[in-house]
């Protein structure tokens, strides 16, 4: 019943992203409570967690789009939440994300979309830009559909082509928010394949956000649990799987009940229903 | 809880909500004024809008611009004929459309052809994370998307009221020369000699361009500050239509007060 050790920080010193002691709030509804975490350079992390237990906010936090209440976020040394607007701007050129249903817009054709920074950020011409966006999307798959409109993809296509957009200016980072969220089995192998393939083949960091335990872990070098605030258990996928600490072993096969209840917290059953004090027939 | 259910408490609330929306929009308007600068060095990005808004806004302004110079040739020429002066049917028409109704009816129309689209549009890309997405991608939002939406608009505007007059002038000129027999000479004379440039055509431009900054304001504010919910969207579509047409009401009453006084 050991508790995995948190001695990820001694495997690499050259980390991309490193979270020391962040705690957040919204107002006062506390959300992190001094999480420690990070993301070494040319590796997948994953960060897994029940529904609201502040994944998202950890990536809305690494993005710079909240700033923490406790502690700080840096990357590459720099730390997020004392940037001024430009910079934070510029260090996020060298962010992706992805988000969980795409947020490919809406307006413009799959090309356009996965031209769009390429257009807004560089005076590349537009013949160089065709050949890079075709190479983008080839490598997701889908350069046949770039006449496409958003509406025309399936839900596994339009996270490919959103994947396409968020390496589109070859990022150091890119961050998932959720990517295997409604997909069918086949659309999330393919994006599970893609994250770790676009990880290796360009030498970046990709930190994932998931509740899908068994794609992720497949795919994934090291797993951070975030339970209430706090990370609960960290590991390789192999120690993760051998857990005995009931959290994760409730989390990783999927258990109805253990230190994450099924009931929300209720008066007594039987006094609820009125039957204290009746004899039982 | 409590104090939401006193009808006192809940008059204060609505106050204090009112006033504090009308301070966030307000400052909405200045970002978005303070970062108009890539709509204007990219200039296609508001004449894509300028497509969305006005082109496509035509057929509406068009069609309603006809029948209200009609119906106006019609009106005009019963109460005019009352007392023998129907030759001036082209002054009351040109008149009647320029100063009041082609700013006004074409600014109502905008609001609800045009205002409920930007705003449905806008909150959909905030439901959407579109918004949310852009800002990762270094891209202002507001510079990006909000503003040449503004500025379509607010160029849209009065050249929509403009067709709008044109059009009805048009529908008095059929109704009242061609399908009456108002002398065509008197009727295009008399609105020549009566239709001043500055006092009525420029205050009209003035009124349409007044507008709108407020129609525009008000649809982009709604679809950025909606909540990301499908109810959230129907409610900051409905308000954009209410608010924009009290406001284009009220505004047209107080320009109107300035403009006409001595006259």
């Amino acid at each position: 019943m050991k508790p995995l050790m948190p001695r990820f920080f001694a495997v690499s010193s050259d980390n991309l992203i490193e979270i020391r002691d962040v705690s957040f709030a919204y107002g006062s509804r506390a959300i992190l409570k001094g999480i420690n975490l990070n993301a070494p350079r040319g590796k997948v992390i994953a960060i897994m967690g029940g529904s609201g237990s502040g994944k998202t906010t950890l990536l809305r936090l690494i993005g710079g789009q909240l700033r923490p209440t406790h502690g700080e976020v840096s990357m590459d040394g720099q730390i997020i939440h004392q940037l001024g607007n430009d910079e934070l701007y510029k260090i996020r050129r060298k962010m992706g994300m992805l988000f969980q249903f795409g947020a490919l817009f809406t307006d413009m054709s799959v090309f356009d979309n996965v031209a769009f920074q390429m257009r807004e950020h560089t005076d590349l011409s537009e013949e160089m830009i065709r050949d890079l966006v075709l190479m983008k999307l080839h490598a997701v798959g889908l350069r046949g559909a770039h006449d496409l409109m958003p509406h025309e993809l399936s839900g596994g296509m339009a996270r490919r082509v959103a994947l396409a957009r968020a390496v589109a200016l070859d990022p150091q980072l890119i961050m998932y928010d959720e990517p295997f969220t409604g997909l069918d089995p086949i659309s999330l192998g393919v994006i599970g394949n893609l994250i770790r393939r676009m990880t290796d083949a360009l030498g970046l960091t990709s930190i994932v956000v998931t509740h899908d335990v068994h794609e992720s872990l497949k795919i994934v070098d090291y797993v951070y649990f975030i339970s209430n605030g706090v990370v609960e258990a960290e590991g390789t996928p192999d120690e993760i799987r051998a857990s005995t600490l009931p959290f994760v072993h409730q989390f990783i096969h999927a258990e109805e009940d253990g230190p994450v209840p099924f009931h929300y917290p209720a008066p007594d059953y039987a006094s609820d229903l009125g039957l204290v004090g009746v004899p039982a027939k | 809880m409590k104090a939401k259910q006193n009808p006192i408490s809940r008059i204060g609330h609505g106050v204090i909500d009112g006033i504090w929306r009308l301070g966030v929009g307000t400052r909405f308007l200045m970002q978005v004024l303070w970062r108009s600068g890539l709509s204007w060095r990219r200039f296609q990005l508001i004449v894509r809008e300028i497509y969305a808004s006005g082109v496509l806004s035509l057929i509406i302004i068009v069609v309603s611009g006809l029948f209200v110079g009609m119906v106006l040739g019609l009106q005009g020429y019963q109460t005019l004929q009352t007392y023998g002066t129907e030759q001036s049917l082209g002054v009351l028409v040109a008149l009647s459309l320029v100063r009041e109704l082609g700013p006004v009816v074409a600014a109502l129309l905008f609001a609800s052809r045009a205002g409920s689209a930007i705003t449905a549009e806008v909150g959909l890309m905030k439901t959407t994370e579109q918004l949310k997405a852009m800002e990762m991608m270094a891209v202002d939002p507001i510079a990006r998307i909000i503003a040449p939406r503004f500025w379509g608009g607010v160029i849209s505007m009065p050249l929509l009221a403009a067709i709008f007059s044109i059009v009805g002038v048009f529908g008095g000129y059929l109704i009242g020369v061609v399908l009456i027999g108002v002398d065509e000479g008197a009727f295009w004379s008399q609105m020549q000699a009566a239709v001043d440039v500055r006092e009525d055509i420029l205050n009209g431009v003035i009124k349409s361009v007044v507008f709108g900054f407020a129609i525009t304001t008000i649809a982009l504010f709604e679809g950025f500050d909606a909540l990301p919910t499908a109810e959230g969207i129907s409610r900051a579509t409905t308000r954009t239509v209410v608010t924009s047409s009290l406001a284009i009401l009220a505004l047209d009453f107080v320009l109107t007060a300035f403009m006409f006084k001595g006259v």
